[in-house]
């Protein structure tokens, strides 16, 4: 199969610009301020997108499940004294607890109502990791730092050191989610987004099936959450994990793509791009002749309208749009 | 038409990048970029805030002609107040742009402050926070690069409860009284509980505190929680919406406004008038005193907002509390660069030479006067040891139409509270391996 | 006693001010089937409008009208722009396409009337009232009021006027209601504009509590729990579930919340939610939608 071909030769040429190409070429800037933070919602995209695009179970916490994460990483290393990278794994394992435990009541609970009952466990997290200062081992102000980014001895502290850390993870996770989907377990899962009922009737184990999808796709949200709060930010508190992170991880998905793993990264980068964006624009056109709050605000306003725009025009994501135009130019190149 | 938009923010992306202006020919600018937030929940304090500050670095720009021939360039970015922005914000900018350096950074937010605290630091940036920041980064031994400049969150504890001592007649008359703190349930709000704690096992006063959630939009159950109490004072450090909804929650359960005193982010207009009545005789500190009858007013009147130059968008502003705090800030600002620039030369500063500016930054009564500043600001003085420098606030009552400023500067108890910032600063240093600094070798 | 007695009240009647705005997603839930998250900034929008036309010298009433005048032209506008071209998809796209409207009225709002805080004296004297120990709120009784009027009003708009009863047409079967000829775009336009109306209304009454200003669009959040104890599809249910998430939020505070550090109303009404689901999976009011293999 050609296609399939082109395709394995283009992850492993992704991978080779991204290990040696950005490093050589990207300034501190562009790799420490936009492709760690774009990596890490791309991951946290992933996470959601296994349950949401996957397994059809919409959830609107996933800010909830990152602070897990990034709490739990903190306490492991502070309180357990736990190496970073196992600290990460059990984080991750923590957040993936919890995950099962708001996945309870899918059993019962569908569509809009399990998405607004979702939000308990986004408001519950915001709640105790604000509330109890050994979360945040008794700071001031309720802020987590690592005092030092260290993998197997290695410091890793440096704007390129934690670009690496951020990019191992990401690419392994995600040619794990990979290999997941394709198996018999994303394969329930697909059966019991399309249709639960029918799923059952040939003897999938649906809530299984659903609460291992909370679970695996909060795991993600937990390891995205640590790194963006050691890797990306150097310190986080509960404020970088609010509502507006929810849908900002939302928004990925539905602008990539559901059920898709390349949209992800199509979406993060559309969502982590386009305020860039239209901020240049903006003060290229207008600096100076607009005020500046109405400037800010019409960019909010140009932002939303570009969603509903692209809900209108490609409705399953970007990542078909890519797709289509990539099987166009194939067409067109072929002699 | 869909590739035709996305080029068409392509090519404008490029555009701009190219068409960014150059560099002056006499030296260059100082940059100074602004994370601002002019959209969402908290622009109401901060579209006021901006303004202060712009109007004033127009006013050093154009009407002094910089500092010392020095022009500012002022360059803003939206953040809505989140963290995370605020972060690529510093990351884009601390480099400078085209040749400009960057003196100082302002976080606008004390949790900006805490997520940059360690980067600034590797990076010399100076963070500087004022009326907010981390309190223990007062201790400048430890934290070279940060300064909660002016009047850190335990002197605002120390002074509001001097100042119900003040009313009580006296320190020892605070014993056995019962002083609430309602606080938003946010590392803003628990801030001061060291502090309060440390002040009431010293006088005697039983410290209640009750935790208002965010946003704090209906406060029904903690109101009835602090009737119950039956304080005799009420600490009030909420933040945003919270502020109005909890004065006219206090009304309906009968706590007298003038008995609730508020701390600086509650403090302003936008705090009290959509509690109307309710907030008759409230009072707050005020770091930041409101009011346009102060000598600055004048000359910024006449110089920049009847020449159409200002930044509000409605005069009736002019002299609100938060166009005030953006006065204020930028004079600190200036006055630092103006410090530095007298022992580094008259020319744009780097991180390292505006964090000297900071820790020399000495302002005085004269000085004060000099720039129009007196009674707006309180004179301060800053060293390597001492990165808030003041401590200071007056307090202002709210008598229904605007704020009436009731007392002069009320000093905090600064001595009482430093061995608490001293044991925070040395836990963080640990922490972090950090080797303090020699506090009299630098200077 | 009397502190148990006056926090039920109290809560009970501040719930009120939930259903008001609970009552305006189930009216679009009911007709379109979409979840409009944008009810949040249509509420912040119109009392934003209504305040700054108020404060440019017009009377208040004919403010009230201008803004809803202004609703009806915005519902007019959403139908054709967004939910026409999104007819058919999934209710997840169109919640999407309703986050995404939220971010464009709120642009606009705050773009075109400043983000400044506005008061908005109603002329209600939020002084307490004792009935024996128990001190009420003339305030809430006042929502509470309101709420009431504005469910009856709704009820009486539903089932004895001509536009009512397609829309429980559409509600109930949209393909049979096609059938027989209603227009659903034109009642997707009414529903909207009503829901906006009853947003006004919201805004009004949360504005007048807390200032008009950007947190309004928040009060949503609050809202959510309502309707999911209630059903997204009743009325009455709005209703209900407000009283009861008022009432268990200030019970909660009042008596679990010193255990546990306090400040738990954010989350405490969604657990209360999730365990009502447990027991009734489509709310107390709500439909139970049949399942077909």
């Amino acid at each position: 199969m050609p296609r399939r071909a082109r395709a394995g030769l283009a992850i492993p040429l992704l991978l080779l610009l991204a290990f040696v190409g950005v490093p050589l070429v990207g300034t501190e800037y562009w790799i420490g301020a936009i492709l760690l933070p774009f990596l890490v919602l791309s991951l946290a995209g992933l996470g959601l997108n296994l349950l949401t695009g996957y397994a059809g179970q919409t959830s609107i916490g996933s800010g909830g499940f990152m602070a897990v994460g990034a709490f739990a990483t903190f306490g492991f290393v502070v309180h357990g004294g736990v190496p970073l990278p196992l600290a990460l794994l059990l984080a991750g394992l923590a957040a993936a607890g919890a995950g099962l435990v708001f996945g309870l009541p899918s059993d019962r609970i569908k569509g809009f109502y399990l998405m607004v009952s979702s939000l308990a466990a986004q408001f519950f997290f915001e709640w105790l990791f604000q509330k109890f200062p050994w979360f945040y081992n008794y700071g001031s102000s309720g802020t987590i730092a690592l005092p030092r980014i260290a993998v197997f001895g290695l410091d890793v502290g440096s704007t390129l050191g934690r670009y690496y850390l951020t990019l191992t993870i990401v690419a392994g996770l995600t040619w794990f989610a990979a290999n997941l989907m394709r198996s018999q377990t994303g394969r329930s899962f697909m059966a019991v987004r399309d249709m639960d009922t029918a799923a059952a009737v040939i003897g999938i184990p649906v809530y299984r099936a659903k609460l291992l999808a909370f679970a695996v796709s909060s795991f993600y949200l937990g390891i995205a959450g640590a790194l963006w709060a050691f890797a990306y930010l150097g310190s986080a508190s509960v404020q970088s994990f609010g509502i507006s992170r929810s849908f900002q991880i939302l928004f990925i998905i539905i602008i990539g793509g559901m059920g898709s793993i390349a949209g992800n990264f199509i979406g993060a980068a559309f969502i982590s791009l386009l305020p860039l964006a239209i901020d240049h624009v903006a003060q290229a056109l207008f600096a100076g002749h607009v005020d500046a709050g109405l400037l800010q605000n019409i960019e909010k306003a140009v932002f939303g309208v570009l969603i509903i725009w692209f809900l209108i025009k490609e409705p399953d994501g970007l990542a078909r749009l890519f797709q289509t135009i990539g099987a166009r130019l194939a067409n067109w190149l072929r002699p | 038409m869909r590739r035709h938009l996305l080029s068409a923010l392509m090519a404008g992306v490029l555009a701009s990048t190219f068409l960014a202006p150059a560099a002056r020919a006499d030296g260059p600018a100082q940059y100074v970029p602004l994370p601002t937030y002019r959209v969402g929940a908290y622009a109401s304090s901060g579209t006021l805030w901006w303004a202060g500050e712009r109007d004033y670095f127009r006013y050093i720009n154009e009407v002094e002609g910089g500092i010392n021939g020095v022009k500012l360039d002022v360059e803003e970015f939206e953040t809505e107040w989140s963290p995370d922005r605020t972060v690529e914000v510093y990351e884009r900018v601390k480099n400078g742009k085209n040749g400009e350096p960057v003196a100082f950074f302002f976080t606008h937010g004390t949790p900006a402050s805490y997520a940059l605290i360690e980067k600034a630091a590797t990076d010399q940036i100076p963070l500087i926070d004022p009326a907010g920041g981390r309190t223990e980064s007062t201790d400048g031994t430890v934290f070279p690069y940060a300064f909660p400049l002016l009047f850190n969150y335990f002197s605002q504890a120390s002074v509001g409860i001097n100042y119900i001592a003040q009313k009580e007649g006296g320190l020892d008359k605070l014993k056995g009284k019962k002083i609430v703190t309602v606080y938003h349930d946010s590392a803003y709000g628990r801030e001061t509980q060291a502090a309060v704690e440390l002040l009431a096992k010293k006088y005697g006063f039983e410290n209640i505190q009750v935790p208002v959630a965010d946003p704090g939009n209906e406060q029904s159950p903690q109101w009835r929680q602090v009737r119950e109490v039956k304080p005799d004072w009420v600490f009030l450090r909420t933040w945003g919406v919270s502020t109005p909804v909890a004065i006219k929650t206090a009304q309906r359960f009968g706590i007298p406004a003038d008995h609730i005193i508020g701390d600086v982010w509650a403090g302003s207009e936008a705090d009290v008038i959509p509690a109307g009545t309710a907030a008759k005789g409230y009072q707050a500190l005020a770091p930041y005193p409101g009011g346009a009858n102060f000598e600055i007013h004048d000359r910024l009147r006449k110089t920049i907002l009847d020449t159409g130059k200002s930044d509000l968008k409605d005069p009736k502003f002019f002299g609100a509390v938060y166009y005030n705090i953006g006065l204020i800030n930028a004079v600190l600002a200036v006055e630092a660069l103006r410090t530095g620039q007298a022992h580094f030369g008259k020319r744009a500063l780097n991180g390292e030479e505006g964090r000297w500016g900071f820790e020399h930054l000495t302002i005085d009564d004269a000085r004060l006067k000099q720039i129009g500043f007196e009674g707006l600001l309180q004179p301060i003085k800053l060293s390597t040891t001492d990165h808030e420098g003041g401590g200071a606030a007056r307090i202002q009552q709210w008598d229904g139409a605007k704020w009436v400023l009731v007392t002069d500067w009320i000093q905090a108890d600064r001595e009482t509270l430093r061995p608490l910032i001293e044991a925070k600063a040395a836990a963080y240093a640990k922490e972090h391996n950090i080797v303090p600094r020699n506090a009299t070798a630098e200077n | 006693m009397s502190l148990f007695l006056e926090t039920l009240i109290g809560g009970l009647l501040a719930g009120t001010m939930y259903s008001l705005v609970a009552i305006g997603f189930v009216l679009i839930y009911k007709a379109s089937g979409v979840f409009n998250f944008a009810q949040g900034s249509i509420l912040l929008f119109s009392a934003l409008l209504l305040v700054t036309l108020h404060e440019a010298g017009l009377p208040f009433v004919l403010s009230a009208a201008l803004t809803m005048l202004v609703l009806i032209a915005g519902a007019v506008v959403i139908e054709h722009t967004v939910l026409r071209p999104l007819a058919n998809r999934s209710p997840m796209t169109l919640f999407m396409a309703t986050l995404g409207l939220s971010y464009v009225v709120e642009g606009t709002a705050q773009g075109l009337m400043g983000a400044q805080v506005h008061a908005l004296d109603l002329g209600i004297e939020d002084v307490p009232i004792f009935f024996g120990d128990v001190l009420v709120s003339q305030f809430d009784l006042i929502a509470a009021t309101t709420a009431g009027t504005l469910a009856l009003v709704l009820a009486l708009l539903f089932n004895r006027t001509r536009i009512g009863i397609s829309l429980r047409a559409v509600a109930d079967d949209t393909r049979a209601a096609l059938s027989i000829g209603i227009n659903l775009n034109r009642i997707w336009q009414i529903v909207w504009a009503v829901a906006g109306m009853v947003g006004l209304v919201a805004g009004v009454m949360w504005g007048a509590r807390q200032g008009v200003q950007f947190s309004l669009s928040l009060v949503v959040l609050k809202a959510l729990p309502v309707l999911i104890i209630g059903g997204f599809t009743s009325i009455g249910g709005a209703i209900v579930g407000g009283l009861i998430v008022g009432a268990a939020e200030n019970l909660a505070e009042t008596y679990i919340g010193p255990f546990i550090g306090g400040g738990i109303t954010p989350w405490f009404p969604y657990v209360l939610a999730i365990a009502f689901l447990y027991v009734r999976p489509a709310g107390l009011f709500g439909e139970r939608a049949l399942e077909r293999v």
